[in-house]
């Protein structure tokens, strides 16, 4: 998702399953932050070999939380490798499975929505500033379009007892799990999916929820890992899964691409009701469901209670740089005290936030008109049958190929095999960049992601490439 | 004169009104289901709404009140000038491209386009030597202001002006680094206030400030209108250097300043191993609502284990965030064009003059108003007086929004804070009403 704009470093090691990068830029090192006699743009030659060493340091502290993190983020890590092979091989024509990335122009209906709201903002009429919309000054509270938070309650949640005012509308997905995070604090413990997206752990992490990383296990200390393979379906076995205060749970799952059952779910709700604990639902992939797979946590009884759930335009309507998403917070959803969730949550937002853009807000609006939500099922049928053909290819050529059917994501097993190995040779021998499946947690050892997001010719390219390499 | 205003003075009332807490409404059915998960202990310290959603309700209960009383708003400080059209022009051609193939983006640098940090830094830190890749483009300060407490964590002691725009305590409250409110001075625990009044020229005696990791300086100020002088701001890199602190310098309303003092912290020598500042669009091109904004993190700042913030504070961005809207950034980088920027300067100077209005008008009225000349604020004092008492007989009497000076804090108890945002009519009634109210 990053564009490349940093120098990249080419000693690269793929030998380990833990991804390598420091946790820092590639071209930030230490020893080149403090330049001897340096004082606003003015270099002085100053010939001393432990100039580092002389170098001023703040008496702050490091936040240790930081420092528990083992690398960069997954995705700008995939970036690096992508920009440092592309460099290598200047005349490969270097096709991207690996990040996520919608490649496909966002429908008319929706992006003439955001241009007319952009010239509205250059007259008296249109103009707003802060949280209001279309001349109706709404409340501040939420900062989101009170049109928006009820098209997005209808569209998605009639019939479920999910209202308007219960829609808080954000820049995306990624935003939110950390907001969430801090509405939660440091002292809740979490369980997570194993695999899952790292925005999950990675921000419990920064929280401080979590105990140092465990280098043997690969896992973060204090946080519960529910393993997810073929051989459970890739449905936790809830028995052996210890209780936890937040269950994060992506349903179509990223990078699974498993979709839990009307079965799964209820025990899953069950399972937090009986531990008073309080489910995130991840449900960024609802519209990918091809069979009736629940498309959200509200379908199942009793869930209000136990559960929020946090959803994305970023893959419905390719609104990856746009920025918008939303989170359902019901009203039934209680701390011990009675003390409602939603309220706090509020509290963030309105504190620790500002709003998503007015212009996204407004190509939102049409994102769930009538019109907007054919558009947005033509481009998600589209992914869809670009994932077809990966699982197809995959297939042909052997492979035990998981997910695909309810997730532009295909979960491909090369067993007994690195994962991170597995993506530098699909990479080195096809120029194909996917995900390595152990950046999404040990129990992606083994895996490889690829991601269906692709102009329709790249595709098909690359699984010609796959075949070659692997037939 | 203020003397003749008829105030019901109540009880040192330094808060706000604590939230209106539907707690009890819930709790009404004690069958119903909790989770046990307990409430975050932090937000539970926080004593009140956040200011400005709570200047908001009340807004909206007056309108209630007096559905056909012409409600004018200076309180909140939401721009209210169309965008210029070169401006509104490249946003809607953006959003239009992206219907098509080769208009067409996916995600953003996290960091914001190459070009836009590029732009941010030649407009605003031209000869400061700040590059490019120490820029961070965002969705503004508010947002910005909690990832960087999200970056130092809970461990740190911060230091904010008082008074004070409200998110740097709230965030640190939210983030865990305070301890309780104080309920008699209304000053949460472990936070230093560097009280800022008429008394010392709106410039903290930093002789009597005890040392924090953090030190939050806001120029122009918000709400005091105070722009900080080279001298001063020297002092306080100096403290920050001599007691190893970082200072996060908040620039929103650099673009206001009028009588030549710094627009960036990094104006002064050292400033780069000592300071973050943090900016916005909202009040430079009135994208308030558009959402943009950036974050300066130097490469030679660095913590005591000698390890670059810059780093941290990309990890951060790259796993908290993902980018500012691009249609935000085309905005951005249209208004920092040559035609763009010149469009968007005459809006400032605008609600520059609209604060001169303003400024006028309290003075003929013999009252002392201060700020209004490097800050699109004015920071008027009622002294004696119980900002919200202020706050609510202006409301009532004369229609007009303000802000009271005690949800910046304490030291903003006499105070009210008009803002200069406004259409010029609106300006030129609110300060006709004001005059026939205070005279």
């Amino acid at each position: 998702m990053s564009a490349i704009n940093q120098i990249v470093s080419t000693s690269i090691s793929s030998s380990t399953s833990t991804f390598l990068g420091h946790n820092n830029l590639k071209n930030i090192k230490p020893s080149s932050v403090a330049i001897p006699g340096k004082i606003n743009g003015v270099v002085k030659c100053v010939a001393s070999p432990s100039a580092e060493k002389t170098a001023y340091k703040t008496k702050v502290s490091r936040n240790e939380n930081l420092a528990k993190l083992q690398a960069g983020y997954l995705f700008p890590e995939i970036a690096r490798r992508r920009a440092a092979h592309m460099l290598k091989y200047p005349d490969a024509q270097v096709i991207s499975l690996g990040i996520g990335d919608t490649t496909e122009p966002i429908p008319e209906v929706i992006t003439s929505a955001m241009s007319k709201r952009s010239y509205a903002l250059s007259t008296v009429d249109g103009y707003s500033g802060y949280g209001a919309e279309q001349g109706e000054k709404a409340l501040f509270v939420y900062l989101s379009s009170q049109q928006l938070r009820a098209a997005i309650a209808s569209t998605y949640y009639a019939d479920l007892g999910i209202e308007e005012d219960d829609i808080f509308v954000s820049d995306g997905a990624k935003s939110d799990i950390s907001r969430l995070q801090v509405l939660f604090g440091s002292n809740v413990t979490m369980a997570v999916q194993d695999p899952s997206y790292p925005a999950y752990v990675d921000s419990s992490v920064i929280l401080g929820q979590t105990g140092q990383f465990q280098k043997d296990v690969e896992k973060y200390g204090n946080i519960e890992y529910m393993r997810c393979t073929p051989e459970n379906g890739f449905f936790p076995d809830l028995s052996t899964v210890r209780r936890t205060d937040i269950i994060f749970f992506c349903s179509p799952n990223n990078p699974t691409g498993y979709a839990a059952s009307r079965e799964q779910l209820t025990r899953l709700v069950q399972f937090a009701k009986e531990n008073g604990s309080i489910i995130v639902y991840d449900s960024a992939y609802a519209m990918y469901v091809s069979d009736d797979s629940p498309r959200s946590i509200f379908e199942i009884p009793g869930a209000k209670e136990v559960a929020l759930e946090v959803s994305s335009f970023s893959k419905y309507a390719g609104f990856t740089g746009v920025r918008l998403g939303w989170t359902a917070i019901p009203k039934d959803l209680l701390y011990s005290d009675g003390f409602p969730l939603a309220k706090d949550f509020n509290r963030i937002v309105c504190t620790c936030f500002n709003g998503a853009s007015n212009i996204a807000q407004a190509g939102g609006l049409a994102c769930v008109s009538a019109e907007g939500i054919k558009a947005m099922h033509e481009v998600v049928g589209f992914y869809k049958e670009n994932t077809a053909i990966i699982v197809d290819t995959f297939e042909s050529l052997g492979f035990k190929v998981y997910g695909g059917k309810n997730a532009p994501y295909v979960w491909v097993h090369f067993p007994g095999r690195s994962s991170w190995d597995v993506f530098s040779e699909i990479l080195e021998k096809t120029h194909v960049v996917t995900t390595p499946g152990s950046g999404f947690g040990p129990g992606g050892e083994g895996f490889v992601r690829v991601s269906a997001f692709g102009h329709g010719e790249n595709v098909l390219e690359a699984c010609r490439r796959f075949k070659q390499l692997y037939k | 004169m203020y003397k003749s205003l008829s105030f019901a003075f109540m009880p040192c009332k330094t808060i706000l009104q604590p939230r209106a807490s539907i707690k009890t409404q819930d709790n009404e059915n004690v069958t119903s289901y909790r989770t046990k998960v307990a409430r975050n202990p932090t937000m539970e310290r926080l004593q009140y709404n956040y200011l400005f959603p709570e200047i908001s309700a009340r807004e909206a209960q007056h309108v209630k009140k007096y559905p056909n009383a012409k409600v004018i708003s200076l309180g909140i400080g939401d721009t209210t000038e169309p965008l210029p059209d070169v401006v509104a022009l490249s946003m809607a051609n953006y959003a239009h491209g992206l219907a098509t193939p080769t208009g067409y983006r996916g995600y953003g640098a996290e960091q914001g386009s190459k070009e836009l940090r590029k732009a941010i830094a030649e407009t605003f830190y031209k000869d400061m030597g700040i590059q490019d890749t120490e820029v961070f483009v965002s969705d503004g300060a508010q947002c910005d202001i909690s990832r960087l407490q999200l970056l130092f964590g809970s461990n740190m002691s911060i230091a904010v002006q008082d008074p004070i725009f409200p998110a740097y305590i709230d965030s640190s409250v939210i983030i865990g680094q305070t301890g309780d409110v104080e309920t008699e001075s209304g000053r949460y625990q472990n936070i230093e206030y560097m009280k800022c009044g008429p008394q010392n020229s709106f410039f903290p005696d930093l002789s009597k400030t005890a040392r924090t990791d953090i030190i939050f300086f806001c120029s122009p100020n918000n709400p005091t209108g105070h722009a900080a002088s080279w001298e001063q701001l020297e002092q306080v890199v100096r403290f920050a250097q001599e007691n190893g602190s970082i200072i996060v310098y908040d620039s929103a309303y650099a673009v206001y300043i009028t009588d030549g003092s710094p627009r960036s912290i990094y104006e002064i020598p050292g400033a780069k191993k000592v300071a973050i500042e943090v900016s916005s669009f909202s009040k430079i091109a009135g994208f308030t609502g558009v959402r943009l904004g950036w974050t300066v993190v130097p490469k030679e700042l660095m913590y005591s284990n000698g390890f670059p913030v810059i780093n941290d504070f990309n990890r951060i961005v790259c796993t908290c965030f993902n980018g500012a809207s691009r249609i935000a950034q085309a905005g951005g980088l249209a208004s920092l064009s040559k035609e763009g920027f010149k469009a968007v300067i005459s809006l400032v100077d605008y609600y520059k003059e609209n604060a001169e209005i303003l400024l006028e008008t309290f003075k003929s009225l013999g009252l002392r108003a201060y700020g209004g000349v490097n800050a699109p604020y004015l920071w008027v004092h009622f002294p004696g007086s119980n900002s919200w008492d202020v706050f609510n007989e202006i409301l009532e009497k004369t229609h007009i929004i303000t802000v009271p000076g005690s949800g910046f804090g304490p030291a903003g108890k006499e105070f009210i804070r008009v803002t200069a945002f406004g259409h010029r009519e609106n300006i030129l009634q609110a300060s006709d009403r004001l005059t026939s109210l205070l005279k």
